[in-house]
């Protein structure tokens, strides 16, 4: 994907090149990998916590690319919040504040690499090719996910806390079996999951799973500090990264608000994985800006000044910031930006007020794949007391 | 055509056996299900032959075989997995029932789990806790989920190799005091003429009254019906094989014949199969019904303490009375 380094173009209007430990003081969080700070300033690499050195080196395309790919997810994250509010969707849970964790990983996946997300990787599914509306189906109501996970590679959401992180190692584990493991363009697999799900037994077995077998497989954790009410300190006592160094495979602790460094940890440690070097923790640190969902109340469990610190490292703001002090886009590329989010959220709207329900009978649809007399005869019955209503005042 | 006598745990190897040959797709999976061969031996020697990516011993963790076997079945393997006891499956029950499934519904049919999850199961060894459970209806109740049972190696041979066949997730429950009960097995004959995977049978023609049995009570129920026919009493036993989706047309053409029903699980009986088929035989059979469906199951306790499991365990006095309990109506 990349030309040269950003750190030395010939323009010479990048910022001075520096090299960063992770674990910088100047930014007050411990052990992050970090490669564009809040106020938009470029580090040219960084060191983690093993000694591996993170760097990216993007086109001023591909630097442009991944601003859109932020302010588009935003915006269609609004438009699903508003509609919930709306009450279009049953419910809604939002990705703000973690769109660089999502964009940056989810762009350094390469078309044969498999996802296994969460319920609010919104992010990463764009970043899969797959029509924004796809999750709002499942919110309203009318369906329960309708991607085709093995064409997109990216599976169905996960509603129960940390179940498809041994979904993900098992696939990993079949990927190794198939022998696509060991070569530059290997499969790789990532599985989402958050900072409560940790605690989670399920995620701690695929930790296991993963490291005893050598899955080619990145946890990705986006720890955005609440499992709904509950703060990172009911989960854990050591920083979450930490845990992987226990079951025998390298954690890594990145900027979760910073696209760059997501970016450049993801595709080290999915291109380990491909190489056979089995799988690897990172822990995207990072803050859910927003309610947990729509039907939460944050203000009941968390203060203001909280929030607005963490505004301060804002994502997208940073990335503009990037942008405009290297002169890689101007006002125009913004504002035109800002309209094609604009336009696409107005779509997206007008198609999900247009999705129409499902005919009743069609919930007997696909329980099994060929089928069972048991519920032919239920589908039979219920359709004949159905068509008893027809043209009847019911 | 080759017809061997084998005990029902060398059937479901012999079974096995020929699934892993006869497709590379599928990989055995479990505790211990390598190099010992299963606690019960039901794996013994395939690792050895079919190396350890297709006989894989795993973690001690059941949540994770089961999980770990989803993501492989949507790679495009065909797991097969053990869980060592019955009562040690409730570790995996959030994925069994939450996502193994849920996954081909919630895809709208384009992912599909052919997934099969062997459970030995029932009472009746002389075993510790935890070793002698009855958990069927657990999985039952699940709709995505189907459920069998073998109850002699003809049965177990044929059904374990149509189960890793079918598309379907499976929770295939085998009855272990069973294991080493033998009988003739046609090792030849190819799987579509084996008597289908989710089809009843009876296993003894009778005329007086019927008995569903499953599992490990199908020898107990035509233990009894020996002896009732010595009382001059011939009892019809229906082996169910599979209990979800159930299958009772069988049941329902033999209880309009005989007017009598009496159906034997070891589980408890509050709200267990035989509850279901109750309700469902008097729903279909109720003007040729003589008295009501009666049952015979293990009582609602926990699995008692092995010195009294006999007592616990519906056995041969238990099912003639109760047969003895529908003339009495
Ligand atoms: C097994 C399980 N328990 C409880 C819930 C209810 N629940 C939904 S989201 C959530 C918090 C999850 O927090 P985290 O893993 O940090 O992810 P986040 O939502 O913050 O991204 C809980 C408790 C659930 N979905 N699954």
């Amino acid at each position: 994907m990349a030309k040269g380094d950003p750190g030395v173009t010939t323009r010479g209007r990048r910022a001075a090149p520096r090299s960063k430990r992770a674990a910088s003081a100047a930014t007050g969080e411990p052990d992050l990998v970090q490669l564009l700070t809040p106020e938009g300033e470029r580090i040219e690499s960084a060191i983690g916590p093993d000694g591996t050195e993170y760097r990216v080196d993007f086109t001023d395309e591909e630097y442009r690319g991944l601003y859109r790919d932020l302010v588009l997810v935003r915006k269609l994250d609004a438009e699903a919040t508003a509609l919930q509010r709306q009450g279009e969707l049953g419910l809604w849970a939002s990705l703000l504040g973690q769109e660089a964790a999502q964009v940056g990983s989810g762009r350094a996946l390469r078309t044969q690499d498999m996802a296994f997300p969460t319920y609010r990787e919104h992010g990463v599914l764009y970043c899969r090719g797959i029509d924004p509306i796809m999750p709002l189906g499942l919110f309203r109501g009318v369906d329960q996910g309708g991607w085709d996970p093995n064409e997109f590679k990216f599976n169905m959401y996960t509603i129960v806390i940390g179940a498809q992180t041994l979904h993900a190692t098992g696939y990993a584990m079949g990927v190794h079996m198939d022998g696509k493991t060991g070569t530059e363009d290997g499969e790789a697999v990532i599985a989402y999951f958050g900072d409560g799900a940790t605690s989670q037994g399920d995620v701690n077995e695929a930790f296991v799973w993963a490291s005893v077998f050598n899955a080619p497989l990145v946890f990705f954790c986006q720890n955005n500090q609440y499992a709904i009410s509950e703060p990172l300190e009911r989960q854990t006592r050591v920083p979450l990264y930490q845990r992987a160094g226990g079951f025998g495979f390298p954690g890594v602790r990145v900027d979760g608000n910073d696209v760059l460094a997501s970016y450049a940890v993801t595709r080290h440690a999915l291109d380990n994985a491909r190489l056979g070097q089995g799988p690897s923790l990172i822990e995207a640190y990072t803050y859910r800006m927003g309610a947990h969902t729509t039907s939460d109340d944050p203000t009941r469990y968390r203060i203001a000044s909280e929030v607005e610190a963490w505004q301060a490292k804002d994502p997208i703001a940073r990335m503009k910031a990037f942008l405009t002090k290297q002169q890689i886009a101007d006002e125009s590329f913004f504002a035109s930006v800002d309209e094609q989010a604009r336009t696409e959220s107005v779509h997206l709207r007008e198609r999900v007020l247009n999705m129409p329900n499902p005919e009743p009978v069609t919930m007997f649809d696909h329980v099994y794949p060929h089928g069972s007399p048991e519920l032919d005869e239920q589908r039979a019955r219920f359709s004949k007391y159905m068509e008893s209503f027809e043209g009847s005042a019911h | 055509m080759a017809t061997e006598t084998l005990t029902l745990g060398k059937a479901l190897n012999t079974g096995l056996r020929r699934a892993l040959e006869n497709d590379p797709k599928v990989v055995i999976m479990g505790e211990d299900v390598g190099k010992l061969g299963g606690v019960f031996r039901i794996t013994d020697g395939l690792q050895k032959d079919f190396g350890d990516q297709r006989v894989i011993d795993t973690p001690l963790a059941e949540s994770g075989i089961i999980g770990t076997a989803v993501g492989l079945a949507i790679r495009g393997f065909r797991p097969v997995c053990e869980i060592q006891f019955d009562g040690f499956v409730y570790p995996a029950y959030d994925q069994i029932v939450s996502q193994v499934a849920k996954m081909h519904y919630r895809s709208q049919g384009k992912v599909t789990i052919p997934m099969v999850i062997r459970i030995p199961y029932g009472g009746g060894i002389g075993a510790v806790e935890h070793h002698s459970e009855s958990p069927e209806a657990y999985f039952a109740h699940t709709a995505g989920l189907k459920v069998v049972t073998c109850a002699n190696p003809q049965d177990a041979y044929s059904m374990i190799q149509q189960a890793i066949a079918s598309d379907d997730p499976i929770v295939f429950l085998e009855p272990k005091r069973r294991y080493w009960e033998k009988g003739p097995v046609e090792l030849d004959a190819p799987l579509d003429a084996a008597y289908p995977l989710h089809s009843a049978r009876v296993a003894r023609a009778g005329t007086d009254a019927t008995v569903l049995a499953y599992g490990p009570m199908v020898r107990t129920a035509l233990d009894a019906a020996t002896a009732a026919a010595e009382d001059g009493r011939e009892l019809e036993v229906i082996d169910l094989r599979t209990l979800s989706p159930l299958d009772l047309t069988a049941a329902y053409e033999s209880v309009k014949r005989t007017g009598r029903c009496v159906v034997v699980h070891e589980a408890p009986g509050n709200l267990g199969l035989g509850s279901e088929i109750a309700a469902r035989i008097t729903e279909e059979c109720f003007y040729s019904l003589e008295s009501p469906v009666l049952r015979v199951t293990g009582f609602d306790t926990p699995y008692p303490a092995s010195r009294v499991e006999e007592e616990y365990l519906p056995d041969l006095d238990r099912v003639l009375d109760a047969v003895d309990r529908t003339f009495g109506w």
